[in-house]
């Protein structure tokens, strides 16, 4: 459907690497690989859903497209532009087309501003309302997301983590932009309100028409919310494709394990599947292991994924998977490298 | 006000806040005020010693440079040999010494408010630009601090003030330059941090100017620790200024300051010690004041402890 569409977003070849430097006399220069080449499009008008483990690069993909980390490497076409290019002037700008949502609703709002301050604070930024304009599009923002305008003049301390996700939500849609990032919006919160901000948020989707990148680690949110998928490893996308695609055949021993890693709360059905346990740690970024980076963890190795790095191609229609021995329909049948 | 309290012991769950209306601003800094008691006795002290300083020609008995050679170093009106003529006795030129001190806060205070604003200034400035835009702007401005530092202060002082001479706009502006070293390395290891808070990189990611992001996020939130040092050095000003007039080249005579009589009253403080107490209580006092003022005023800066105190 979207698919012949031009994209909002392309990432192509996007690099992270994190500098640490041992000391002055060292001559070894050694870096943190966060992101490391990863290839990603956002279709107008969808949700792409990052999912990964605490590490994995997911977080700081998100906030490279923002430009809050310069990229290390690669280009951030936002319609075909390179937001990489631009300069700091040209991506204030930009800004106003692309926002986000924060992870962490305690910290992510200014503790000395009133809400009014803070919703206020993007339209008064690029000089998009004043005066009774501005008074106007706040308390409608303030309705759209479900505050009451009566606390238009209290300070973020006196409102609960949801209330303030809100706020930050009112905040990424005042300049009515096209594209918000969101990093984890949900997994600070309640698991009660993580439902009422994820459908807030589908709402806002269908009456503004936006795209969503949705950041996660937790998958029952991103199979709310997603129409596609694409599960990270140590700075890499192993797996792209449709959200049912995924969440039903997966391909990639990496998505299966964490699948099945999901807790499932009826102890009947429980009994009846295959859990399949991730053996060992999260490798270290700065020392990704050679050869294919899942298969110090992955129960299918052979002696090719130790060596060779296997490509990121595409198994079936938009399912993309990097691995030497993608698994077919049905858990732990393998097929051969097509 | 009892509608937010309330709302504010129970946890708050979602949608379940009643309106509340806010009073208006002065009422609320009142009622603020009055909760505390340190800060209502700091204010309380404050206010007294601009409103003396302010209306010293009506207040004061005599002129404080009236000699009289017939009256010297009496007691205070409490002590054997005092006189009502003069409640807190006179100096070694037969000067009313409650004249003095009346008229010395005009000195003292002008001084010590003033110089710690300019201080201020320009260490906010510099903290803020250093901390915030770090690289070789932080660098440059931290090694001038360094070199400040490595300069013993009240050289400095002696060498600006033996240069351009001595009077009060001078000195005003010599104690604010050499002081200003303090709130930079304050305000930019504040600054430090809060530049990796979230809500920096939230205005960041809005499209929030820079130049707005260090007014509005960065500013507020690095104010109470600045209030909370620049009592503290008004405090050391004041006390510093009596120092430079005990070397001779604080405020000259005529003009009198609670440091320049403090240190004129050491040599009698054998046989007259109210020459040299009573300057000094009023130091300490004035101090104290400004002191639990800030210390109140830091308290209500922050938003997070309304309605607890």
């Amino acid at each position: 459907m979207s698919r012949n569409r031009q994209p909002l977003l392309e990432i192509k070849g996007l690099k992270k690497h994190f500098d640490i430097s041992s000391g002055w006399f060292s001559r070894e220069q050694k870096s943190v690989k966060a992101v490391d080449g990863i290839d990603l499009k956002v279709y107008p008008g969808e949700t792409l859903g990052i999912v990964g483990e605490s590490g994995c690069g997911k977080s700081t993909t998100g906030n490279t497209i923002l430009r809050l980390l310069e990229a290390t490497e690669g280009q951030i076409l936002f319609e075909g532009e390179d937001l990489a290019k631009l300069s700091n002037k040209q991506m204030r700008e930009k800004r106003k087309d692309i926002q986000m949502i924060f992870q962490d609703p305690f910290s992510s709002l200014n503790p000395r501003m009133k809400v009014f301050d803070l919703i206020a604070e993007p339209l008064r930024s690029h000089k998009a309302a004043s005066g009774r304009e501005l008074k106007k599009q706040v308390y409608e923002l303030m309705e759209t997301v479900g505050i009451s305008k009566s606390f238009a003049e209290r300070f973020p301390h006196e409102f609960s983590g949801g209330q303030r996700q809100r706020i930050g939500i009112a905040r990424a849609l005042a300049l009515k932009p096209k594209l918000i990032v969101c990093d984890e919006p949900v997994s600070a919160l309640d698991v009660s309100i993580q439902s009422q901000i994820l459908n807030l948020l589908d709402r806002l989707q269908k009456e503004f028409n936006l795209t969503y990148i949705f950041i996660a680690h937790g998958l029952p949110a991103i199979k709310h919310i997603s129409d596609r998928v694409a599960v990270m490893y140590l700075g890499k996308v192993v797996e792209l494709a449709d959200r049912d695609q995924l969440f039903e055949k997966p391909m990639h021993p990496y998505t299966e394990g964490l699948l099945s890693s999901v807790p499932i709360p009826d102890p009947e059905n429980r009994n009846n599947r295959e859990r399949i346990i991730l053996k060992g740690d999260l490798p270290s970024p700065a020392n990704p292991p050679s050869g294919c980076r899942f298969h110090t963890r992955c129960p299918y190795a052979d002696e090719k994924c130790r060596t060779e790095e296997p490509a990121f191609s595409e198994e079936r229609d938009g399912h993309h998977v990097m691995c030497h021995y993608p698994l077919k329909a049905g858990r732990g049948v393998l097929v051969g490298n097509s | 006000m009892s509608v937010n309290i309330s709302a504010q012991t129970e946890a708050p769950r979602e949608e379940e806040f009643e309106v509340s209306k806010r009073p208006n601003q002065l009422r609320r800094w009142a009622k603020l005020l009055l909760r505390s008691k340190t800060g209502t006795i700091g204010m309380l002290i404050v206010l007294s010693v601009c409103f003396t300083a302010v209306f010293a020609p009506f207040l004061a008995p005599y002129e404080p440079d009236a000699m009289n050679a017939a009256n010297i170093n009496v007691p205070p009106m409490w002590l054997d040999g005092g006189s009502s003529a003069h409640v807190l006795g006179t100096d070694s030129l037969g000067r009313d010494m409650l004249s003095r001190l009346i008229y010395g806060s005009q000195v003292s205070l002008i001084i010590g408010v003033f110089s710690v604003i300019v201080a201020g200034i320009i260490g906010l400035a510099m903290g803020i630009l250093a901390g915030y835009y770090g690289k070789w702007i932080d660098n440059l401005v931290m090694r001038v601090v360094d070199s400040f530092l490595a300069v013993p202060n009240i050289l400095l002082i002696l060498v600006i003030l033996g240069i351009f001479g001595s009077n009060m706009l001078t000195l005003i502006l010599v104690l604010g330059v050499t002081n200003w070293v303090i709130y930079a390395r304050l305000v930019r290891s504040e600054v430090l941090s809060l530049k990796e808070r979230d809500f920096i990189r939230a205005a960041k990611s809005i499209g929030t100017k820079d130049s707005t992001i260090m007014l509005k996020h960065i500013l507020p939130n690095v104010f109470s620790s600045f209030i909370v040092i620049s009592t503290l050095s008004v405090a050391t000003t004041i006390i510093l200024e009596a120092s430079l007039s005990f070397l001779g080249l604080g405020i000259q005579p005529p003009s009198i300051s609670w440091g320049y009589m403090l240190s004129s009253g050491r040599d009698y403080l054998a046989t007259s010690w109210w020459l040299a107490t009573f300057p000094g209580l009023a130091i300490t006092f004035t101090v104290l004041g400004i002191i639990f003022l800030g210390d109140w005023l830091r308290d209500v800066l922050d938003p997070r402890s309304q309605g607890r105190k």
